[in-house]
């Protein structure tokens, strides 16, 4: 996974802010119209060797605005986006989402031990239009709410939410994880927001607008929902209860853990699937559908590539930066140095030529500086479409373990036949009726009708979570086409912009040292 | 070909040496050149041999030209026998003996040797007086065998660099001892040379410090070279995986990358070479002036010495003949001797402070010179690279639109 090597940090600023060049164009403080502007830099969060590939770079962090070639200034990409929505365009489905002022809460539990732990709630605001609305959100409702639309949207590309990450919580400063995870929330949010089924959904709303506690059910822990399964467990394997497909449960996946029973023939099945002894049911698509997945994972292997090499691209750019403010210091004190020492008048015209290289290395080394922070907003893209890929991948495994569940009942009624088959063949050699045989036979007709209904509704779920796979994932795929258009857009001219303005600054130097040219002397 | 002295290099078989005009045989001029590098020897023993070739109407010579093969230990010979004859001269300072790159020899580091070869001889042949030194005539015309010789027989002070460094260290630790005041032995008491000590001591670190960012300059240049290239080899493999439109945008910005980070490699070895050298060549030049400051304060301490010896050889003297001893001849004799060694040690000493005061001035010329030419170098480097990118990059943008277009 990714490493996040360096920090972006301002203590060389300072010094240079700190510097009297004696130039009268300022000291190129961002003046005129240079779109570099205000570059507030937060402190980084320290390098993480837990950060998943979720987690965006801490680069991501510094607040910046864009340059385009015009030269003026332009608002993200991303309020904008997120701002409509799925891009319907009218002013009322204009959403905007911002996550602000954390605040401290202590635990409220009658638990006996005294001074109970605390956590931290966000200020969560939503703006449609004129109105507004703010609530007060911890950690763990937006766990319950990711968990919820995982259930309720099934083969959709939801947005994956940040990480709990206990380990971080240990290892950084708390302000920093705080701010870290304000970030990460605002960002979730609104991408929620902008997807065009999710951002519509009453889960969705709940969270962004009621007030007090989420009224979203918490899907109760899996130890007790093991417990309730354990519980009937018995029952069943001795056959005893009549299999009761309960018609809900059958569009829920088994790992969440309700019908122990379930995941145990769900995992024979998938075994028997493994194992090549039954084809799996449906063959023609699965290959389609197996030569996208293939190309989608080579895309994320390439994709994760160039998202490490663009980070150490940031890292050498933002190295060649502070070399250049380094030299430009070393001159600045060379010329001061000259200037007070001078006896000779060739030592002040020396004095003056540093003077001009120290200010012309300190502007550029400023202008590598602002390049670094615009370049790392146009390849976060990259790092965005990672995590993409990951939502695609819990789409896929939605589809798996319908089709898993497909191909359960399938066989369950496949078996069933068969038991029914074999008690017909032996009922009918006792003459005059095996009234126990025939009850048993009832029974398991009984059960197949079941079987069959709870199938129908297996199959059309399946259906939808394939079409919903579709859908999204065509959807995302010219998204992401644009999406990458303007990265690389920006990205080229972006660095075109700057060295432009670097090559000024050294023309100009030239210039001032033309007097030493070869063509001269 | 850049120099650091403004003189125009020997490509042309003209070369002005003082004046810009072009000589006539009523002008003297002398003009060397050192080129030609090549590698001789097998791994230990190897070494680098240089073609020096002298062009010259000074009558010394034995011809107008001549083309003799010198290697680097010559050139330490060389400059260890001005040092020692012309004291008070700031001496041409030569590269740097470098153990370990002796190994390796790239044509980087070769060059760079030869380039500053060359800029050390040529400095000593447009020096006024060093110009008119025999061991210069030697170095520039005596056959290999002969200079072979000389350079084992070396019985100077100086045998090795190792040792001129030593020294340096040994001067720099009583001098700055004096300076601050921690000896009180003999020392000048010139409030103007005391300033001139603290300047050069103060110099040298503010110089040390400019060419160890330059030096880091280049590296962060071969850095961000190699990134760039590795940065386009996966952008053009995603660009394959993508296919389509985008993919072949993708594959244009890796190609791009890959051509901006061969612009990179190569303006690191200018700026090595242009920039980063010549601030090198400035901090040596220091240390030069550092060593001739050293034999200024053993040429003053002699001089104190005789005269303390010589005052009190004539009260010994004195007495004797006020005792009419017999040994008063031998005495006289004494005396007269340490007289003329002292007057010797004093002529030597305000030669030195005489030729220093010279050489001071024309020294400070010279780097304004010199670092003018090597920041213009700099700045024209910079701007080339700049533009350099900035065309590629902006070569790029109607063939995204291209393919934005096609979508």
């Amino acid at each position: 996974m990714m490493n996040q090597d360096h920090v972006l940090h301002a203590s060389q600023d300072d010094e240079m802010e700190s510097l009297v060049l004696h130039d009268d164009n300022g000291n190129g403080n961002g003046n005129g119209n240079d779109s570099s502007g205000n570059i507030q830099q937060p402190s980084q969060s320290p390098k993480s060797p837990f950060n998943s590939f979720l987690d965006p770079p801490s680069y991501a962090e510094a607040i910046f605005t864009s340059f385009d070639s015009n030269g003026h200034d332009q608002t993200l990409e991303q309020s904008s986006r997120s701002g409509t929505g799925s891009g319907s365009g009218s002013e009322s489905d204009c959403m905007q989402i911002s996550v602000s002022d954390p605040q401290e809460e202590q635990e409220l539990t009658n638990s006996l031990v005294p001074g109970g732990s605390s956590y931290h709630t966000y200020l969560i605001t939503t703006r449609t239009g004129k109105s507004e609305v703010g609530v007060r959100r911890r950690f763990r409702e937006v766990v319950t709410l990711s968990e919820r639309l995982s259930e309720a949207y099934r083969g959709y590309v939801i947005p994956v939410r940040p990480e709990k990450s206990s380990v971080e919580r240990k290892v950084m400063q708390k302000e920093e994880f705080v701010e870290q995870r304000r970030v990460a929330l605002e960002k979730y949010l609104r991408k929620l927001v902008s997807h065009p089924v999710i951002g519509k959904s009453e889960e969705l709303r709940l969270f962004l607008e009621v007030q007090g506690k989420l009224p979203l059910m918490r899907t109760t822990d899996v130890a007790s929902r093991m417990l309730d399964g354990a519980v009937k467990l018995p029952r069943q394997l001795f056959g005893s209860e009549s299999v009761a497909v309960d018609l809900n449960d059958v569009t829920q996946p088994a790992r969440s853990g309700r019908d122990l029973l379930r995941i145990f023939k769900e995992l024979k099945q998938s075994v028997t699937n493994d194992w090549g002894a039954a084809k799996p049911l449906v063959v023609e698509e699965d290959r389609e559908f197996m030569d996208k997945k293939d190309k989608l994972m080579e895309f994320e292997q390439q994709l994760s590539n160039v998202s490490q090499q663009a980070e150490s691209l940031v890292k050498f750019q933002q190295d060649m930066g502070e070399t250049m403010g380094e030299l430009g210091l070393a001159f600045v004190k060379l010329t001061k140095f000259e200037s007070e020492e001078a006896e000779f008048e060739s030592q002040r015209v020396r004095a003056a030529d540093m003077r001009n290289v120290a200010t012309a290395a300190v502007k550029a080394s400023r202008l590598y500086r602002e390049l670094n922070t615009q370049t790392i907003k146009h390849l976060d893209k990259l790092h965005e479409y990672l995590g993409t890929m990951l939502a695609i991948n819990n789409a896929f495994s939605d589809r798996s373990s319908a089709l898993l569940t497909v191909q359960t009942l399938s066989s369950e009624l496949a078996s069933l036949h068969s038991r029914i088959e074999k008690l017909e063949v032996a009922a009918s050699r006792i003459f005059g009726g095996d009234k126990t045989r025939m009850r048993k036979i009832e029974e398991l007709k009984e059960a197949v009708r079941v079987t069959e209904s709870a199938k129908i509704c297996a199959d059309r779920e399946y259906e939808r979570i394939k079409e919903n796979n579709r859908s999204e994932l065509e959807r995302i795929d010219k998204e992401r086409q644009s999406d990458f258009q303007n990265m690389l857009r920006g990205f080229v001219v972006n660095q075109a912009g700057y060295a432009e303005k670097m090559a000024a600054v050294w023309e100009k130097l030239a210039e001032e040292t033309s007097t030493y040219s070869s063509n001269n002397s | 070909m850049v120099t650091f002295e403004g003189m125009e290099q020997q490509r042309s078989s003209s070369g002005a040496s003082l004046s810009p005009r072009s000589p006539s045989s009523s002008q003297p001029f002398l003009s060397v050149s050192v080129s030609d590098p090549v590698k001789l020897g097998n791994g230990v023993q190897a070494y680098i041999s240089y073609r020096v070739i002298t062009k010259t109407n000074f009558p010394e010579y034995q011809g107008p030209e001549k083309i003799v093969i010198r290697r680097y230990s010559d050139f330490v010979w060389l400059r260890d026998r001005l040092f020692e004859k012309y004291k008070g001269i700031f001496i041409p300072p030569i590269p740097e003996k470098s153990a370990v790159e002796k190994f390796r020899f790239s044509a980087e580091f070769i060059e760079m040797r030869r380039q500053a070869l060359d800029v050390f001889v040529n400095r000593i042949a447009s020096h006024h007086e060093l110009r008119q030194s025999e061991d210069l005539r030697t170095f520039l015309q005596a056959e290999e065998e002969t200079m072979e010789r000389l350079r084992s027989h070396e019985t100077g002070i100086f045998k090795k660099p190792s040792d001129l460094m030593q020294i340096f260290k040994d001067v720099q630790s009583k001098v700055s001892d004096v300076v601050l005041g921690k000896e009180k032995p003999v020392e000048e008491s010139d409030a103007e040379y005391e300033k001139l000590k603290r300047y050069i001591f103060e110099l040298e670190n503010h110089l040390a410090e400019a060419q160890k960012h330059a030096y880091r300059l280049v590296k962060r240049h071969r850095e961000l070279g190699q990134s760039l290239s590795d940065f386009g080899k996966a952008v053009k493999l995603l660009g394959a995986s993508e296919g389509n439109a985008l993919g072949k945008a993708f594959s244009e910005l890796g190609m791009k990358s890959e051509i901006l980070s061969v612009k990179l490699q190569k303006e690191a070895q200018e700026l090595l070479m242009s920039f980063e050298e010549p601030l090198k060549d400035y901090v040596r030049a220091v240390q030069s002036i550092k060593a001739t400051i050293a034999e200024r304060a053993n040429a003053f301490r002699r001089q104190c010495e005789l005269a303390e010896t010589m005052k009190l050889k004539e009260i010994n003297l004195d007495k004797l003949m006020l005792i009419r001893s017999d040994k008063v001849a031998e005495a006289e004799r004494e005396y007269h001797e340490l007289k003329a060694e002292s007057e010797q040690a004093t002529k030597t000493f305000e030669t030195i402070v005489k030729l220093m005061n010279e050489e001071i001035g024309r020294f400070q010329e010279q780097k304004t010179l010199d670092m003018g030419i090597a920041f213009h170098e700099f700045a024209k480097g910079q701007a080339r690279l700049a533009n350099g990118i900035a065309d590629a990059w902006r070569s790029l943008l109607p063939k995204l639109e291209a393919c934005s277009s096609s979508q």
